[in-house]
């Protein structure tokens, strides 16, 4: 018997807070991209967490997909980030801020 | 507060202990680090603490595709993006180009951990049932169990997965590619305004040229191949200026 679900809902909310707040302070794109897979990694934590404590393979099932959507987000944004940087060479967020080719 | 005081073995509460410390460490280290490929590996570090609490809690598959797909391809990604932009150089950090940005920050930050902590804290389970299937089925490992429900409650959502993984990788390619090149010919706006400047200077080539390699160049223009425009007048003009 591992240590209660509650401590692994506060670990996965303090993961989570860490991440937004990388996401909303950090400049450089691909800093903010990671900071987006902490926020996912928490989720799923807390997903896992449910799926042990409800018994239910639901929880689990959701991460697999998870974790699926975050590998496809990951290559699309990824893609379009050195498009931006084949364009420009801005290395922050700040540079792209006018959104137009 | 009963949540917080159920038993726990002490190996299982020494693993838990090491892992979160190493997920905290991990997460502030992928805030913190000036340079983006520190900031990958502590990413790596933190999908190993959270795989090591997937174990922890039942979850083997989980674990293991934690490990082989963020660390082992997500993160390999970011750093062949790292490397291949050459942003692979350290970010100054102590300037805060918006003022009050970090404070506003870290004050929603905060909020956001007290308003997650207070819920997971409060009472969460409603009684209700889904209808997935129970994780603790006697004997049964636990990837027999994830596999069968995957296989027969979610099939839907794992054909369409598939479709997401295809799309995925068409739009990758689609914006990956050199805008210089399309594929298609006059497909974009942009090459075919290229292409109107593209004949007054072949034009001017072909007059040191004969007739029937006129003819030729006519015929290859008159085709959709019209995307290599740009490049190709130039290339005549030096070798009609050469001959």
């Amino acid at each position: 018997m591992t240590v209660s679900a509650a401590w692994y809902l506060t670990l996965a909310a303090a993961m989570f807070s860490i991440g937004a707040i990388g996401l909303l302070v950090r400049r450089n794109v691909l800093v903010m991209f990671m900071c987006v897979e902490l926020m996912l990694n928490a989720a799923n934590l807390t997903f896992v967490t449910f799926a042990r404590e409800l018994n239910d393979v639901g929880g689990q099932a959701v991460v697999f997909f998870v974790l699926v959507v975050a590998a496809a987000e990951v290559v699309v944004g990824l893609g379009i980030i050195v498009a931006i940087y084949r364009r420009r060479l801005g290395a922050t967020a700040d540079d792209i801020h006018v959104l137009k080719g | 507060m009963h949540l917080f005081l159920a038993s726990a073995t002490l190996p299982d509460t020494i693993t838990f202990a090491i892992a979160a410390a190493i997920c905290i460490v991990g997460s502030l280290g992928v805030v913190v680090s000036t340079h983006p490929v520190h900031s990958a590996l502590m990413l790596v570090m933190t999908l190993f603490g959270v795989a090591v609490l997937f174990v922890e809690e039942n979850a083997q598959f989980l674990a293991a595709v934690q490990v082989i797909v963020y660390a082992g391809a997500i993160v390999v990604l970011f750093l062949f993006v790292i490397m291949l932009l050459g942003v692979d150089r350290a970010e100054s950090i102590a300037a805060d180009p918006l003022r009050g940005q970090r404070l506003t920050a870290l004050l929603l930050g905060l909020l956001v951990l007290a308003e997650v902590v207070l819920l997971g804290r409060g009472r969460w389970p409603t009684g209700a049932h889904s209808t997935a299937g129970a994780l603790n089925q006697g004997t049964k490992p636990n990837v027999n169990v994830l596999g069968t429900s995957i296989f027969t409650t979610f099939l839907l959502p794992f054909e369409i997965t598939s479709a997401l993984l295809v799309i995925a990788i068409v739009g990758a390619v689609v914006l990956a590619r050199r805008p210089r090149r399309p594929v298609g010919g006059a497909s974009s706006p942009i090459p075919s305004a290229k292409g109107l400047t593209g004949p007054p200077e072949a034009e001017g080539d072909d007059t040191d040229r004969g007739p029937l390699q006129m003819g030729v160049e006519d015929l290859e223009d008159s085709d959709g191949l019209e995307a290599g425009r740009p490049g190709v007048p130039a290339t005549h003009g030096q070798e009609g200026s050469k001959s």
